[in-house]
């Protein structure tokens, strides 16, 4: 049998278990998307291989315990049957994690597009201080929790307003969360404040007569989350990026940085806390 | 604007998310195209919720009235 490092196999997805041989396997999943060929197959694998049972992670992943390092090999064929590879662990870039904001009727962008293509460019990079995640949320409900993530984005929207299609019914105005919109129906206006404005759309979604329109797409980044045993909420740093170009424009000189001036084993938030924030935004806008 | 003069109503008080569309939308599959349903909605959630899900389901919303604190909505099914 091959002779494995254990800090190797840990970078590929292989988490030693108490037991003795055992190791729990975490697989590559994007933004907690399965498809149903490939749980069939984890079933089939946790059956013969584990205990007949899986674990899914607080990162919308999916892990196999009790595997014995001697079916490592066996295992990973199995799975690449139906193109499922291992996951990421160790000072490498994480599950990448989204919200359902696709098909979530307040999410303002494609966030499992984005989450693929996230993961297609950067998952499982290494080489930097610490680990990096990253995580995507569809709104500002923000259910992903973008905060919490090294790095975060949120989906955000910028809106048009047509005068000729305004009823004055007021229901903008007692939808929105932050009261940026006041509607004096006698007079017949609209105060809008934009500032105020967190750009969640639901007055334009919830405007019967399109009187508050979609104009524009974005988002918003958030950076420095981490949770475990210091957690620390992640801040915005950017509010209204216009294009996904931006975005990954954003998120390779964020890991360029993070390389460049962190510390061996500084989380990122340490790194941005040391250095300075308004010097990590100077390089990374 | 004109009145409306509405072919069903439902009164939608007390009934939570998403209960509240569910039972708009069943009472509109059962009424014919064009006509108009009303509906009464509660304030928060609902006032939230609901009309955006009736736009979705390709309906239109002809008005919106605030009455006190709830909400009545014209539906003309599509």
């Amino acid at each position: 049998m091959t002779e494995y490092n254990i800090k190797d196999l840990k970078s590929g997805g292989l988490m030693k278990q108490k037991e003795k041989d055992l190791f729990s396997l975490r697989l590559r999943v994007v933004g907690g998307y399965i498809r149903s060929d490939q749980l069939v197959k984890l079933s089939r694998i946790a059956n013969k291989y584990g205990k007949g049972y899986i674990h899914l992670t607080t990162r919308q992943g999916v892990e196999i315990p009790n595997i014995n390092f001697k079916h490592f090999e066996e295992v990973r064929k199995e799975l690449a049957e139906v193109r499922l590879d291992m996951g990421s662990c160790g000072q490498r870039v994480r599950t990448v994690t989204a919200c359902q904001g696709t098909e979530c009727s307040h999410g303002l962008i494609d966030c499992l597009s984005l989450a693929k293509e996230i993961d297609r460019r950067y998952f499982g990079i290494g080489g930097h201080p610490h680990k990096f995640k990253i995580g995507i949320t569809g709104c500002p409900n923000g259910c992903v929790k973008p905060q919490e993530n090294d790095l975060g984005i949120m989906g955000r929207l910028k809106k048009g307003f047509v005068k000729e299609n305004c009823t004055y019914c007021g229901l903008c105005a007692q939808v929105c969360p932050v009261g940026a919109i006041e509607v004096d129906k006698s007079n017949r206006k609209i105060v809008f404040n934009k500032n105020k404005c967190i750009g969640c759309g639901d007055c334009v979604y919830s405007c019967p007569t399109q009187a508050w329109l979609r104009r524009k797409e974005g988002y918003s980044i958030f950076v420095g989350g981490k949770m475990g045993k210091f957690p620390k909420l992640g801040v915005k740093v950017f509010d209204f990026v216009e294009t996904k170009d931006k975005v990954f424009e954003i998120i390779e000189k964020t890991l360029e940085f993070y390389k460049k001036f962190g510390k061996k084993g500084e989380r990122f938030r340490n790194t941005l806390d040391r250095v300075g924030i308004d010097k990590y935004v100077e390089y990374a806008q | 604007m004109k009145e409306i003069n509405p072919n069903e109503s439902l009164d939608l008080k007390g009934v939570a998310c998403p209960g509240n569309f569910v039972r708009a939308k069943i009472r509109l599959e059962q009424i014919q195209a064009g006509q108009i349903l009303e509906i009464i909605l509660d304030d928060g959630d609902p006032i939230k919720n609901v009309p955006r899900a009736i736009r979705e389901e390709g309906h239109e919303i002809l008005k919106v009235e605030k009455i006190h604190d709830k909400w009545k909505l014209f539906i003309r099914k599509t």
